[in-house]
């Protein structure tokens, strides 16, 4: 019996072919803006290839695709939460793959639908962080309707800085709360 | 100023109002050359926990223009005009004296007569009765306070006025709860509007203090609710896909100005209460977060909030010809300002150094001014009569209300003894002692 062997693409592929995902989806997704600014740019930093801390419990017989995304018994990505910069809403690099795993399962899954929470640290005012928050769920909204999700799938609610989860006021209480939350219904 | 801090220490231990609580005022600074006020125990002043002179007193001290004496301090406590010796008071150094009676009349309310002297000129600059049912015994006080600060300053009083904020207990937790309060502008007899385990915020007043309007997560989406106060009954007038925000009244209350993100990004609306709640769109910037409107004192324009030029900044709009202005320079984050009574006033949230003040800003000659040093200091809204604002800001890591003149020479805490204090707004002048009254 000859078996096809399985074309594992590396991570740097897999980031590649992400990558013109996303930056497919910004550009269509402002076709019909009359923004008179040009989109940002898509920053892609050089980070080091580390992959993201997906859940606080590491259980070695985790289930993960070939990229090292856990998944759970449904196949879907364990992690739920993608972060932020202060004051921005542009996705980063390293979450760009449970993103990808996330779509997938939407595409195989029509029927399901998810609500992205959008949310923000407590500095600046608490309306601006409703529109801020608003603008985390619609980048990750605008990645996985680029990945082929419909619409139709897709919810998103902003809170803001109404509903963090860690009420500290430094850094490290901030980094957590600055995040899009992806909640299966 | 030590002298003042321990007369109003003494005279704070005296103010107890019970659970919940926003507990007694600290004062932190004061003018230095402050009208010096003596209100001497009224005749029938102890109505229940309340003592008339004690409110009064300390009304006026937390205005910052007065040091008001302590009782103990005075040489004699008259009650009627013919009673008050003028040298008692010129030997303590004390500009004006406030005396009075009060009973309980034929209909069973609460009666009161007062009268304000002036010390150096020896004479009566006011007198006047008063008449409420007993449960208004506060408003009494608060209305005394306002005459005599007018007749002093030439400015009105606004210590008759209310203060609606948002409790948070148990905030990043499942047993979080938000609770809508109402309160007195100093604090007392606070009682809740409205209570969920989902987020508050961004409340405002109408301008006839009949209504607030607010937004709540309680549907597990946006929406903002108009609540009757006297009535508790809430209507929820816009409910659309993302943002429902930043509800304030027009200057008439017959227009809500607020942000929709609706046709896919948040820009600035009005809507017509009065009516079918029309909506008119008033801005239209993509890709720029626009929020956070608030009116002219004639109706005519809005200022907002908006991005548009990579920060956000104040900008201000005609509703009539859809003209734009930029309002704000310094700085990179400027945002949810208010108009002084004057229109030639702003105050709004500035960041600085990475922290974020109230700063006030002179329209014509735009010079800025840091008023608060405190961190994440925002929601500031101002009296009625313009001569203070409050705002939410940290203390010992949760949040709290404090209030500060619009000069920021004057500014005092009201802390609360539980969970986190934020999105005060202050009412517009009320009459609590009118027969109609709601409050």
């Amino acid at each position: 019996m000859t078996r096809t062997p399985l074309k594992r693409r590396s991570p740097k592929q897999t980031f590649g072919a992400i990558a013109t995902i996303l930056a497919a989806g910004i550009l269509a997704g402002c076709a019909g803006c009359a923004s008179p600014e040009a989109p940002a740019p898509i920053e892609i930093p050089d980070e080091p290839e580390e992959i993201a801390p997906i859940v606080a419990d590491p259980e070695p017989a985790r289930p993960t695709d070939a990229d090292g995304v856990w998944l759970d018994e449904n196949g879907r990505p364990i992690a739920r939460t993608v972060y932020f910069d202060f004051d921005q809403a542009v996705l980063k690099p390293r979450d760009l793959r449970v993103l990808e795993r996330h779509a997938e399962f939407l595409r195989d899954n029509r029927s399901r639908t998810l609500t992205i929470e959008g949310h923000c640290d407590e500095r600046g005012t608490r309306e601006y962080n409703l529109a801020l928050g608003e603008r985390r769920a619609n980048a990750v909204q605008d990645f996985l309707t680029s990945a082929g999700v419909r619409s139709s799938q897709l919810e998103t609610v902003s809170y803001g800085e109404e509903r963090p989860v860690d009420v500290g006021h430094d850094e490290s209480a901030w980094s957590k709360n600055r995040r899009a939350e992806l909640i299966y219904r | 100023m030590t002298r003042h801090h321990l007369a109003l220490t003494a005279l704070a231990a005296l103010l107890a109002w019970p659970a919940h609580a926003l507990e007694k005022i600290i004062i932190d600074q004061g003018y230095d050359n402050q009208t010096r006020i003596a209100v001497v125990p009224f005749d029938g002043g102890l109505v229940g926990d309340d003592d008339i002179a004690d409110i009064i007193s300390f009304d006026l001290a937390r205005s910052g223009q007065f040091d008001a004496l302590p009782a103990e301090n005075m040489l004699s406590l008259p009650t009627h005009p013919e009673d008050v010796l003028f040298r008692d008071w010129r030997v303590l150094g004390i500009e004006y004296v406030v005396i009075g009676r009060m009973w309980s009349n034929a209909q069973g309310e609460l009666a009161v007569a007062w009268h304000l002297f002036d010390v150096f000129n020896e004479r009566e600059l006011m007198a006047a009765n008063l008449a409420a049912p007993p449960a208004k015994a506060r408003d009494i006080a608060h209305r005394i306070a306002d005459d005599v600060y007018e007749r002093i300053t030439g400015v009105p009083g606004a210590f008759s006025t209310r203060i609606i904020y948002v409790l948070a207990t148990d905030a990043g937790t499942a047993q979080a709860r938000y609770l809508l309060k109402i309160a007195d502008s100093d604090g007392a007899r606070s009682r809740t509007l409205f209570n969920s385990d989902q987020p508050l915020l961004s409340a405002s007043w109408s301008p006839d203090a009949r209504r607030v309007a607010y937004v709540s997560f309680e549907s597990g989406r946006q929406a903002i609710v108009v609540q009757d106060l006297a009535t508790g009954a809430r209507q929820r007038v816009a409910e659309y896909r993302g943002l429902n925000g930043a509800p304030v009244f027009s200057p008439d209350g017959q227009r809500l100005a607020l942000v929709l993100s609706r046709d896919g990004n948040p820009e600035i609306y009005v809507m017509d209460l009065a009516g079918d709640r029309a909506l008119r769109r008033v801005t239209r910037y993509p890709g720029a977060i626009d929020t956070e409107p608030s009116w002219s004192a004639d109706g005519r324009s809005l200022i907002f909030t908006s991005d548009r030029g990579g920060r956000p900044q104040i900008y201000r709009i005609e509703l009539a010809n859809s003209m734009i202005e930029r309002l704000t320079f310094q700085g990179d984050y400027n945002a949810r300002a208010r108009l002084l009574p004057d229109g030639q006033h702003l105050i709004y949230v500035h960041r600085r150094r990475g922290t974020y003040h109230i700063a006030w800003q002179d329209l014509e000659r735009n010079d800025v001014r840091v008023l608060t040093e405190t961190s994440l200091d925002e929601s500031p809204s101002i009296a009625p009569n313009g001569m203070m604002l409050i705002y939410a800001t940290q203390n010992a890591g949760r949040g709290i209300l404090a209030v500060v003149s619009i000069d920021g020479r004057v500014k005092y805490k009201l802390p609360s003894d539980e969970g986190d204090v934020r999105e005060p707004a202050w009412s517009p002048y009320i009459d609590a002692l009118s027969p109609d009254s709601r409050h």
